[in-house]
């Protein structure tokens, strides 16, 4: 996106000067600072992968303990200040049934206030895998059956939506780590394939991915999902679905090698090698790899955020994860109706993460591949 | 030129073939085949069958031979106009789709149309005025469009719809043309539902475009036939228009080649959340009902229908670029 040109000669000079003795990825970064919105995009998704990892202390109820009597409980204000002191606390709330229509109503009792603390007890746990605990980062004291908290509101169940945001987020971004790692292992062998060979496996290599590109892929992913057997398990599901958003999401990113390949091909330093007597492992590996890698890297950033709608999509339409698998997909797709969004618009909410991640991937992937390009500012 | 085409050409077949294989992939990947998923739905039913009738159904159906004479089967039926019987209605598939496809396509082409009216003057502005407030807005919004799926915007979209003015916005047709047979106020009332769905799935298509776009504008900007256009005394408006838009037009229809399946996938899953009575919803309910003759057509179909307009889009950009006509 934005490329700096420095105006002012003297500056030119400086720069020159510091680029003689930088490394190339202390130049990446130092170009990549400068990309504000790709910084932002960063931060975004270290956060949500901090939350990938601490989801069981984030989340302060169990996401699959459900209560037919909570119910589609729209999510509940947090009051910070009781009579001007601060005393954050949420209300109790009783539940009746509507004697008319049969529905659930809820009524805030605002007599009975419910003090919200941090690291508050909650369900049981092992942090990171290893420490027991029963700590999460918020939770109301006096943690009998009636007193809970649902910041997000409830689903049809009874369930925490903002607990089941919190493992969902862990599903929906592994899944796509796990899609893309697929991905990238297929585009780089096809691609460097391709690339380096030329000829009639670049030939073959490009159509077949010149069909694969010219198919609309939500049927066909839908189609293959299909197929998947009613009874595996949750693992079972999600690894069938990586390879089947994989099989058909690997093109781009072979594009990319391919082409690093076919013009570092003519670059003087791989003819140098050649000439030097280096075998074809050791140039690949010692000297092209290492100059396109941060490419790959931008590329991959590029490309997870597909992978993530794919699962979403899939899962949205039922037709992905199931539950009990919990994922943003499955979490929307409680929202797929006018009546549900009229009626219980918090649904609705798991849509935010979705868009924030998949905007901060493109970000962060459009600044890595402006800081990647070394020849971004020669060639102005 | 005629090398240009007949490669393309070729192209498409090929494609179309692979599609095939695909499909019948698809059809044959379930465990159990159609009559063991047609038992299983009369027994629900309460009906018994036998293992005899249950023989008679396959070899009828010619499940019983091997693998590869069961495509070329399937195949030359397919090329003839016969896709199979959908058994949850007890019709032929080409039946059950009825309009359906013809209403997909419409609303295609009509999201590669908005497309492009939005995407033409946005990239146009946002190259001549490079950097400027409304570049860095469009820029944004072009990055919004390209993040959020479009199932999500049509979502919200339903959720404004609902609380602000109280409207479904769904459907493409009000409720006393829904099932009417076509005629000229069907057509007017189909017009005045398009524009909204269609809209939704041109958003993500749109940012490809102006970002490609745009980059092309630039790119003919700094060229000097510019300059020199400039100081003959054009007025800026047709130094702008006459020649950096004119070469840089390209990307308009070269890109219905990955338009086109990007927004053919996109109607499938919008036509869900809007209720479009397009083959997207039949398609999941038939893989739901492992009705796969009914989904492997619509897959086919979908295909089908992507190849020919993406050739279609190539025999378009060889009659407005001179440089790929002398190309070939």
């Amino acid at each position: 996106m934005a490329k700096v040109i420095a105006a002012d000669p003297a500056q030119t000079r400086l720069v020159n000067k510091q680029v003689a003795i930088a490394s190339q990825w202390q130049l990446m970064w130092r170009k990549f600072r400068r990309h504000r919105l790709a910084m932002v995009g960063g931060i975004v998704i270290i956060a949500f992968y901090l939350v990938v990892i601490f989801a069981d202390f984030l989340a302060y109820s169990n996401p699959d303990a459900s209560e037919a009597q909570r119910g589609l409980l729209s999510p509940q204000p947090i009051h910070f200040f009781d009579n001007g002191r601060f005393s954050p606390h949420v209300y109790a709330i009783t539940g009746t049934r509507d004697p008319q229509t049969f529905k659930r109503v809820y009524k805030p009792d605002p007599n009975t206030k419910l003090p919200v603390r941090l690291f508050a007890p909650g369900f049981e746990y092992k942090l990171l895998g290893l420490i027991p605990t029963s700590r999460h980062l918020i939770g109301v004291s006096g943690s009998d059956n009636e007193s809970t908290l649902f910041i997000l509101g409830t689903d049809l169940q009874g369930r925490d939506l903002w607990s089941r945001l919190i493992y969902g987020t862990r599903i929906s971004l592994t899944i796509g780590l796990v899609a893309v790692g697929l991905s990238l292992l297929l585009g780089v062998v096809l691609g460097s394939l391709s690339g380096f060979y030329g000829g009639v496996v670049d030939n073959i290599i490009q159509r077949v991915i010149e069909i694969l590109r010219s198919i609309p892929t939500i049927p066909l992913w839908m189609g293959l999902a299909a197929a998947l057997p009613r009874d595996w398990s949750v693992l079972q599901v999600y690894f069938a679905l990586t390879i089947i958003i994989s099989l058909l999401g690997w093109t781009e990113l072979a594009r990319v090698v391919r082409g690093r390949f076919l013009s570092l091909r003519r670059e003087d330093f791989v003819m140098a090698a050649r000439v030097v007597g280096c075998g074809q492992l050791r140039i690949v590996f010692r000297h092209m790899v290492p100059s396109f890698l941060s490419h790959i890297i931008a590329a991959t950033t590029l490309a997870l955020p597909a992978m993530i709608i794919s699962e979403t999509s899939l899962s949205f339409l039922g037709l992905g994860l199931r539950p009990p698998a919990i994922s943003w997909g499955v979490l929307i797709q409680q929202a797929q109706n006018v009546q549900a969004v009229a009626l219980t618009p918090w649904l609705l909410l798991p849509a935010i993460p979705v868009i924030v991640t998949v905007l901060a991937f493109n970000f962060l992937g459009d600044g890595l591949r402006d800081a990647a390009d070394p020849y971004a500012q020669l060639t102005k | 030129m005629l090398a240009f085409l007949v490669r393309r050409l070729l192209m498409a077949l090929l494609t179309l073939w692979a599609i095939s294989i695909l499909t019948f992939l698809i059809i044959q990947l379930p465990p159990g085949d159609f009559v063991t998923a047609y038992i299983a739905q009369l027994q629900s039913t309460g009906s018994a069958v036998s293992a005899q009738e249950a023989d008679n159904l396959r070899a009828q159906y010619g499940l019983d031979q091997p693998v590869w004479v069961q495509y070329f089967k399937w195949l030359g039926l397919a090329l003839r106009g016969n896709f199979g019987m959908a058994m949850e209605w007890q019709r032929p598939v080409i039946e059950v789709i009825g309009d359906r496809l013809l209403l997909t396509m419409i609303l295609s082409l009509a999201a590669v149309l908005f497309t492009w009216i939005l995407a033409f003057p946005i990239s146009i502005f946002s190259a001549v005025r490079q950097y400027s407030f409304w570049d860095y807005l469009f820029t944004l919004l072009a990055f919004i469009g390209l993040a959020v799926p479009n199932f999500l915007v049509a979502l919200i979209l339903m959720y404004f719809g609902f609380s602000f003015f109280n409207a479904n916005v769904g459907g493409l047709f009000s409720p006393e043309y829904a099932d009417a047979a076509w005629s000229g106020g069907r057509i007017w009332d189909l017009m005045k539902h398009l524009p909204l769905p269609a809209l939704v799935l041109a958003l993500g298509g749109t940012a490809q475009v102006v970002r490609v776009m745009r980059a092309n504008v630039l790119d003919e900007l700094r060229k000097p036939y510019v300059a020199t256009a400039r100081s003959k005394g054009l007025p800026e408006w047709r130094v702008i228009l006459n020649h950096p838009v004119r070469v840089a037009l390209n990307p308009f229809i070269s890109t219905i080649g990955y338009l086109l399946p990007y927004i053919v996938s996109g109607s499938v899953i919008i036509s869900l959340v809007l209720s479009l009575p397009t083959v997207g919803p039949l398609l999941l309910k038939a893989l739901l009902a492992q009705d796969m003759f009914l989904a492997g057509t619509i897959v086919l179909l979908l295909g089908a229908m992507t190849v020919v307009g993406t050739f279609i889009s190539d025999l378009l950009l060889m009659w407005i670029d001179p440089r790929v006509r002398a190309e070939g």
